[in-house]
């Protein structure tokens, strides 16, 4: 799950990391309230949306001037914005922060995920701040830093320290150094006591004062542990997610919406995801990602349906069973009852594959209801193509 | 001859009592595994199918002899479980459950370390020795006894290419779900080490998927160390960057894991790469030259 930036700013408080004063801005007449009580020389008002470029993309103004500051609010909410991560329909901001701009003498990189390998948390840390990390990665892979912690016993100030050096930091202000190395333990401890699955300061800022602030911050928490952190699940923004993909998570289905006309609906993520390959190799593209799971019943089947129907590039559906532990004639009887329940208007074409396979084929071909049955992945695949036409 | 499980294998089963837990040990027995113990808290005495229940991992070992743990523990007790295990000796780990917090794991993966133990998973459908053991979630008729070890990051995937390797007369010696989570207890290297010594196995299906770079080093162990025919399917050719597919670890990050550039590697290290999953069958059908 993703957070905006002024909670990522927030959680970084309560973990000790300096940030610039700020708060989420709603409208105009709070814009001015927060900046009167501001009093700074540069106010700065950041657009909140889950999704990076926001600057490039017209999202973070700048001014000096107190009473510019409600209007900046009101040019910016209700605006949509188009940045590199968005995709081409953009994004609405609906929500501001609203913070002191900082005087900025060096931009640093810093963040922590985990190393899927050593299955160690790394720090991940560059000069570079301000930038893309892929990018300096892809160019400039000698100013990348590591440093894996061990989870045994967690962050040492010796690992603090070899970043520090690394980036060169007594050199580059001796003030900072050891603020640094106790904020680096800040973070780790902020990334394992919260289940992060991701933390980033980009950029980490020096000030022309020699202190150390948090300029701009990203964390994503891991979905598998947020039932431990209730004050996590609270920063939710249902409006950043794909409004199909909150019905499928409300049904226990695993959804992700993407821009072709198949969709498709799969027990099992691998399975999915080879069913999105095969249609694509079949000529088209397909319209979703869809894990009915491993206890696929007639509810769940139905409630596909009507997800994959909601979608308006749906022209034709695909369902690929591989029975195990699922019997593919209780998927049949899903599929037949939930085609009573939910009007498919679309092409559909089934595949099972597995357990009880054969009977289940026979059901849905004695149904009655408009469909094609398949046994091979490969056939049903060129059919569902065939049925649809290709892709443009 | 086969890896990790045989008809020797003897299993305790963490949360038997559990509705999957129940269902699976039952399956599971019902194959010919021996499946000699349980284990569910406060519950020793207890039957489940004639499988006597313990209330710990220790009894269990002590009184059962056993030195494999099948575990169906829900997440939030789940790396409790793993530790257990290990802590009581048994030898092999295979871990069923979805949705384990990712730092939980990593703290397990370390304490782990080091240990004469081994984890496969979590978040994987376990591991099959044809026609001797099925310790997890399979459908144990899709196998055929052959020559064709398996290992995977997917479930469902998995039956697929099982499917098509019986149905085409290959059959399996050994079929190894790794599991989809990003930090988990076995990579694909030590399983297709485990099956280049295995003289019974005379071709290996690697089943990955996009994530993380264990593909990529599975290819770098290949090109050194693997003689037998490797055939390969990457799913998610299709998948967008930046979202996750199902798996936890399913995520192409930063232009890195993707399917196109681990199929690329794997190729450039001999591995026959197939675009279209319904051709896995055949294609080691091909490197066998049957």
């Amino acid at each position: 799950m993703n957070v905006h930036e002024f909670q990522a700013k927030q959680l970084f408080g309560q973990f000790g990391i300096p940030v610039p004063r700020g708060k989420e801005i709603l409208s105009p007449d709070a814009g001015s309230a927060w900046a009167a009580e501001l009093n700074t020389p540069v106010f700065v008002v950041k657009a909140q949306i889950h999704a990076g470029g926001r600057g490039k993309a017209g999202g973070v103004k700048i001014t000096k001037d107190k009473a510019a500051v409600p209007g900046l609010v009101k040019e910016l909410i209700g605006k949509t914005l188009v940045t590199h991560q968005t995709g081409p329909k953009g994004r609405k901001v609906r929500r501001l922060l609203l913070e002191e701009g900082a005087a900025i003498a060096k931009e640093l990189y810093v963040s922590i995920v985990v190393d899927r390998d050593s299955g160690w948390p790394v720090f991940i840390a560059s000069t570079e701040g301000g930038m893309e990390i892929e990018e300096v990665a892809a160019h400039t892979p000698e100013k990348i830093i590591r440093e894996a912690i061990d989870p045994a016993v967690g962050f040492q100030a010796y690992n603090g320290r070899n970043i520090a050096f690394a980036l060169g930091l007594p050199a580059m202000e001796p003030a900072v150094v050891n603020p640094f190395i106790q904020m680096m333990g800040n973070l780790y401890r902020m990334f394992m006591d919260k289940n992060a699955a991701m933390v980033e300061i980009n950029p980490l800022v020096i000030t022309s004062d020699k202190k150390l602030i948090a300029l701009d911050g990203k964390v994503a928490f891991d979905d598998s542990a947020l039932f431990r952190h209730v004050d996590v699940q609270q920063m939710r923004d249902l409006h950043e997610e794909e409004p199909l993909e909150i019905e499928a998570g409300e049904n226990n289905l695993n959804y992700v919406k993407l821009d072709g006309n198949i969709g498709c609906m799969v027990n099992g993520a691998g399975l999915a995801m080879a069913t999105m390959d095969v249609i694509k190799l079949a000529g088209s593209e397909p319209a979703n990602f869809l894990d009915v799971g491993g206890g696929a019943t007639k509810e769940t089947v139905a409630a596909g349906f009507r997800i994959l129907l909601k979608d308006p590039n749906v022209k034709g559906i695909f369902i690929n069973i591989f029975g195990g532990i699922v019997r593919c004639e209780r998927i049949a009887h899903g599929v037949i009852e939930a085609a009573k329940e939910v009007k498919i208007n679309v092409p559909l074409v089934v595949r099972l594959q597995g357990t009880n396979a054969e009977e289940g084929r026979k059901l849905l071909a004695e149904s009655g209801l408009t469909l094609e049955v398949a046994d091979d992945l490969w056939e049903a695949a060129q059919k569902i193509v065939k049925l649809t036409g290709k892709a443009a | 001859m086969s890896i990790l499980v045989n008809k020797h294998t003897r299993v305790v089963v963490q949360g038997i009592t559990g509705k999957e837990g129940s269902f699976h040990a039952t399956q599971c027995k019902a194959y010919g595994t021996q499946m000699v113990a349980g284990v569910t808290p406060g519950k020793a005495g207890q039957e489940v199918e004639g499988i006597p229940v313990f209330n710990t991992v220790r009894d269990a070992v002590k009184k059962a002899q056993c030195d494999t743990s099948l575990i169906f523990v829900p997440p939030p007790f789940c790396a409790d479980a793993i530790l257990e295990a290990a802590e009581a000796g048994v030898k092999l780990i295979i871990c069923i459950t979805e949705g384990i917090p990712v730092n939980d794991m990593v703290k397990v993966k370390r304490a782990l370390y080091g240990r004469d133990v081994r984890l496969i998973g979590p978040n994987c459908p376990g591991v099959i020795t044809v026609d001797e053991a099925k310790i997890g979630i399979m459908p144990g008729f899709i196998h055929k006894k052959g020559v064709v070890g398996v290992v995977s990051r997917s479930g469902t995937l998995t039956y697929e290419a099982v499917h098509q390797l019986s149905t085409l007369g290959l059959g399996e010696t050994t079929c190894v779900g790794i599991g989809g989570d990003p930090v988990n207890g076995t990579a694909f290297v030590d399983v297709l080490a485990l099956f280049e010594k295995d003289p019974e196995t005379q071709a290996i299906v690697m089943i990955g998927e996009i994530g993380g770079d264990a593909e990529e080093k599975a290819a770098e162990f290949i090109k050194k160390h693997v003689k037998k025919p490797v055939v390969s399917f990457i799913a998610g050719i299709t998948a967008p960057p930046g979202r996750r597919m199902g798996h936890a670890g399913a995520i192409v990050s930063g232009g890195k894991g993707t399917a196109a550039e681990k199929m690329k590697i794997l190729e450039a290290a001999g591995v026959r790469v197939v675009k279209n999953p319904a051709e896995i069958g055949n294609a080691v059908k091909l490197a066998l030259g049957r």
